[in-house]
C-alpha cells in the first residue's frame, strides 16, 4: 500500500506572515513548516500503510528553495520518502499550475491512494485536490472523516452538514481530509534522528517534463488583483440579563443563521 | 558526541509543542488528587525520553547533556513532576554505563531505552539524607547472593520502578550499590513499600519508603562487580553531580512558567485605572525575576556546555543547582504576589510553581550542602601555593 500525501509547507502562521505589495501573494522567504491542515493527512496515510502492513507513505510537495524543514516533521512522524519540487520559474503558480505540477510528481509514484488536505491554512483555495484528479484522471473524494481499504476500493466516510456520507471510490484515487478527524502523532526522537536519512528526490521542472511557460507567472491564469488589511474584530456585544438574556441570545444566533 | 544542533532543536521543539498542546491545558485536572500522569507518561514513553541519554550502541539515542538539559526544562515549564519521572531512571543508567562492568551494561541498558523498565535511585535514610555517610540498611553476603535488610526514605519512583539503584552498607563497613531488580508495585520478594509520602508539590510523581526484609540479590548486581563492593557511595555522588545541571534545568523550566505567567497577568489586571504593569513595584519585580532567569539559565546551559566538552564540573554544576534552585522559588514567590489573591488560589498555576519550586532546593543535595561541596572545590582549584 503507497500512500502519496500531498504536503504543503507553509510560513509559520504564529509569526504573523509577511504580504509582498508588488505580487500581493505570501512572501516565502522564512523558515516554513508543515501546514497543520496537512499533519492530519500524514497521520491517516500512516494508519493505512500500518494497517496495510506493508507498503509507505511518500510525500509530495512544491515550495520555493528546495525548502525541506516542513517535510522533515512528516518525514519524523513516519513518513519513508519524499519528493520535492522547486524551479524559479515556478514563482507564481497559481491552483491550477501547482495542481499540474503536483500531479506530474504524484504520477512518478505508483501511488494507490493519494491524500490532501481539503484547503491548505494559508492559500485556502480549496481547488487542489480535485484539479489532481482530474489531470491525473482519478476519481476523487472530498472532506473525508475516514478512509478505510477494503481490497481494491477506498471506503470513504465523508463530512455533511447532517452527518456524513459513506461512500466507496476504486483505487487509485484522490481523498481530501479535514481537519481535526485523526490526533496526528507528535514525532519521536528516533523518527527526528531517522528522516535526516530518509530519501528527498529533489525535481526541477525539466526533471517533471513541464514547460515552464505553462506555470509560473507565464502560466497563470488566476491574478490577484488587490489585497486589503482584515478589518479588525469589532467589540462583542454585551447582553446583560434583564430576565429574557436568553431570549436575546437565541434571537442573536438565529441571526447569524447559526440554529 | 555533541548532538546535531538541527536535530537537537527538533527534538526541543517537539517536547515543546507536546506541552504547551497537552501538557499546560491539562496539569490542573489531576496534579492536586496526586494521580499519576499516566497519558503524559505515554507519550514521553513514545517520543523515546527514557533512552535518550543511553549509549546508541545498547538501543538509546545518545543525546548530549545540553539537548537533555533543554528538554528537562521544557518538560518542567509544564508539569514539574514529569521531569521526575525522568530523572532517577537517568541517573541509574548514568551510573551503569558509567560504572556497571560490560555485562551488566549489556544486560540492562537495552532494556531501559522505552520506559517499560525504569529505574529509581536510592540513597537516602529516615536518618541518613544530607549525611550520607550514616546509612543503615545492610547488605550480607550469602554464596552468590546478598541479603538486604533495613529501611530507605524518598524513594522517587520507588513503586513503578523494576530497577532500584541500593545504597547499602556492606560487611566492610563500606557502601555498595546493588542494581535491585523487583516488580513494580506495592511488594516483591521482600521489599515493601511502606509509605507513600504526601507532598506539599511534585505530586502526581510516587516519593515511597521503602523496607527491605531479607531481600536476596545476586552477586551479579553489584554495580561494577567485584571491583565495585564499597564504592558505592562514589559512584552515586558522582552520579548526582550530573544529577544537578538536570535539577538547576528543573528550576528554571518552573520559573520561566512562573515568570510568564506573572508578564501576561501584569498586563492584563488593572488596578488604580492602569495595568499593574504600569506600576513601577511591579515593573520592579518582573525586572529582577527575568535578570535571575537569565542567569540560572545561563548558569545551567554553561555547565552542560562544560560537562559534554568533558570538562570537570563539579563546582559549576553545584552553582548552577544552588543559584537556579534559589532563584527559582524566589520567582515563583514573586509571581504569587503580583497575581494578588488571585495568585493564592488553584484558578491559577502560579500556587503550583509556589509549591514545586523548594523541591529544587532540597532535593540532591540542600543549598547548604551545595555551598559546602562549593567551597571545598574553591579550596582544591585555588589553593594558596
Ligand atoms: C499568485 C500566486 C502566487 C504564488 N506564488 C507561489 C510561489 O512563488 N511559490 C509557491 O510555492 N507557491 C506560490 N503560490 C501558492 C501556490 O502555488 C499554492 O500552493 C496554490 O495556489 C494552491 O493553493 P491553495 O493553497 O489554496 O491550495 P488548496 O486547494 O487550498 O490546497 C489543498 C491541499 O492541496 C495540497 N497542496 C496545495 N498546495 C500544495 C503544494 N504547494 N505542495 C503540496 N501540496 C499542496 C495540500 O494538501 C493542501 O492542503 C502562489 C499562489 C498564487 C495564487
Ligand atoms: C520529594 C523528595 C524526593 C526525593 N527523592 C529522593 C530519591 O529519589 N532518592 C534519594 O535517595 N533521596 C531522595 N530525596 C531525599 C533528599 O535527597 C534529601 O531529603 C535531602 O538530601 C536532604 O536530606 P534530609 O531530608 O535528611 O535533610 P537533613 O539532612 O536532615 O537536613 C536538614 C537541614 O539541615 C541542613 N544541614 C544538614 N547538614 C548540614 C551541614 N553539615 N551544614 C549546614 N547545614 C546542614 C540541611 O541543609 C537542611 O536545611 C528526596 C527528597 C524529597 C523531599
Amino acid at each position: 500500500m503507497n500512500v502519496v500525501v500531498c504536503v504543503k509547507q507553509i510560513p509559520d502562521p504564529a509569526d504573523p506572515g509577511q504580504m509582498d505589495p508588488e505580487t500581493r501573494t505570501l512572501k516565502r522567504d522564512v523558515k516554513l513548516i508543515l501546514d497543520e491542515s496537512d499533519s492530519y493527512g500524514v497521520e491517516m496515510g500512516l494508519q493505512l500503510v500500518d494497517a496495510a502492513g506493508e507498503g509507505e507513505v511518500v510525500l509530495v510537495s512544491m515550495v520555493p528553495n528546495n525548502e525541506v524543514s516542513g517535510l522533515r516533521t512528516a518525514l519524523a512522524m513516519g513518513a519513508g520518502s519524499a519528493v520535492l519540487v522547486s524551479d524559479e520559474a515556478l514563482a507564481g503558480s497559481d491552483a491550477l499550475s501547482t495542481a499540474k505540477v503536483l500531479a506530474a510528481a504524484i504520477r512518478r509514484c505508483e501511488a494507490d491512494l493519494i491524500i490532501t488536505a481539503t484547503e491548505s491554512s494559508d492559500g485556502y483555495t480549496g481547488t487542489v485536490p480535485v484539479q489532481i484528479a482530474e489531470l491525473l484522471d482519478l476519481p476523487s473524494a472530498t472532506f473525508a472523516k475516514s478512509i478505510e481499504i477494503d481490497g481494491d476500493v477506498a471506503k470513504v466516510q465523508r463530512q455533511t452538514e447532517d452527518g456524513y456520507d459513506e461512500i466507496e471510490c476504486s483505487l487509485p484515487c484522490v481523498v481530501s481530509v479535514t481537519a481535526g478527524v485523526v490526533e496526528p502523532r507528535y514525532p519521536s526522537f528516533k523518527g527526528i534522528m531517522a528522516a535526516k536519512n530518509k530519501p528527498v528526490d529533489e525535481l526541477d521542472l525539466a526533471a517533471l517534463g513541464i514547460d515552464p511557460a505553462t506555470v509560473g507567472w507565464a502560466g497563470a491564469r488566476q491574478e490577484i488583483v488587490d489585497i486589503a488589511e482584515a478589518p479588525a474584530g469589532e467589540a462583542g456585544e454585551i447582553i446583560h440579563d434583564e430576565g429574557d438574556a436568553h431570549e436575546r441570545i437565541l434571537a442573536f444566533l438565529d441571526d447569524l443563521k447559526i440554529l | 558526541m555533541a548532538t546535531e544542533q538541527a536535530l537537537a532543536d527538533e527534538m526541543v521543539d517537539a517536547v515543546r509543542t507536546w506541552v504547551d498542546r497537552d501538557v499546560i491545558p491539562n496539569v490542573a485536572d489531576f496534579e492536586l488528587s496526586d494521580e499519576f500522569p499516566q497519558a503524559m507518561f505515554d507519550q514521553m514513553c513514545d517520543f523515546g525520553l527514557f533512552g535518550s541519554t543511553i549509549p546508541e550502541e545498547y538501543g538509546g539515542l545518545g543525546l548530549d547533556i545540553t539537548t537533555y538539559t533543554r528538554i528537562i526544562e521544557e518538560l518542567s515549564r509544564g508539569f514539574m513532576s514529569l521531569a521526575g519521572l525522568l530523572n532517577t531512571h537517568k541517573i541509574g543508567a548514568a551510573m551503569i554505563g558509567r560504572f556497571g562492568t560490560d555485562e551488566q551494561r549489556q544486560r540492562f541498558l537495552p532494556r531501559m531505552c522505552d520506559g517499560s523498565f525504569r529505574a529509581a535511585f536510592s540513597l537516602s535514610e529516615p536518618d541518613a539524607g544530607s549525611d550520607t555517610g550514616a546509612l543503615r540498611c545492610r547488605a550480607e553476603r550469602d554464596g552468590d547472593e546478598w541479603v538486604v535488610n533495613g529501611t530507605k526514605m524518598w524513594v522517587t519512583n520507588g513503586m513503578r520502578s523494576s530497577l532500584v539503584m541500593l545504597l547499602a552498607r556492606t560487611p566492610d563497613d563500606r557502601i555498595t550499590c546493588f542494581l535491585v531488580e523487583k516488580e513494580p508495585g506495592e511488594s516483591f520478594e521482600g521489599i515493601t513499600v511502606s509509605k507513600k509520602i504526601d507532598k506539599l508539590g511534585y505530586r502526581g510523581i510516587e516519593t515511597v519508603e521503602m523496607s527491605y526484609v531479607d531481600h536476596r540479590v545476586p552477586h551479579a548486581n553489584v554495580l561494577g562487580g567485584d571491583d565495585g563492593i564499597g564504592h558505592g557511595r562514589q559512584y552515586a555522588l558522582s552520579a548526582l553531580e550530573l544529577g544537578r545541571i538536570n535539577v538547576a534545568a528543573r528550576a528554571v523550566g518552573v520559573a520561566q512558567a512562573a515568570f510568564d505567567a506573572a508578564m501576561a497577568y501584569s498586563q492584563q489586571r488593572e488596578t488604580f485605572g492602569r495595568p499593574i504593569f504600569e506600576h513601577q513595584a511591579i515593573q520592579f519585580k518582573l525586572a529582577d525575576m527575568a535578570t535571575k532567569l537569565q542567569a540560572a539559565r545561563l548558569m545551567t546551559y554553561d555547565a552542560a556546555r562544560r560537562a559534554d566538552a568533558g570538562q570537570r564540573v563539579d563546582l559549576e554544576a553545584g552553582m548552577a543547582k544552588l543559584f537556579a534552585s534559589e532563584a527559582a522559588f524566589e520567582i515563583a514567590s514573586d509571581a504569587l504576589r503580583i497575581h494578588g489573591g488571585n495568585g493564592y488560589t488553584t484558578e491559577f498555576p502560579v500556587e503550583r510553581y509556589f509549591r514545586d519550586t523548594p523541591l529544587m532546593i532540597i532535593g540532591e543535595g540542600t543549598s547548604e550542602i551545595q555551598k559546602l561541596v562549593i567551597a571545598r572545590k574553591l579550596l582544591e582549584r585555588f589553593p594558596v601555593e
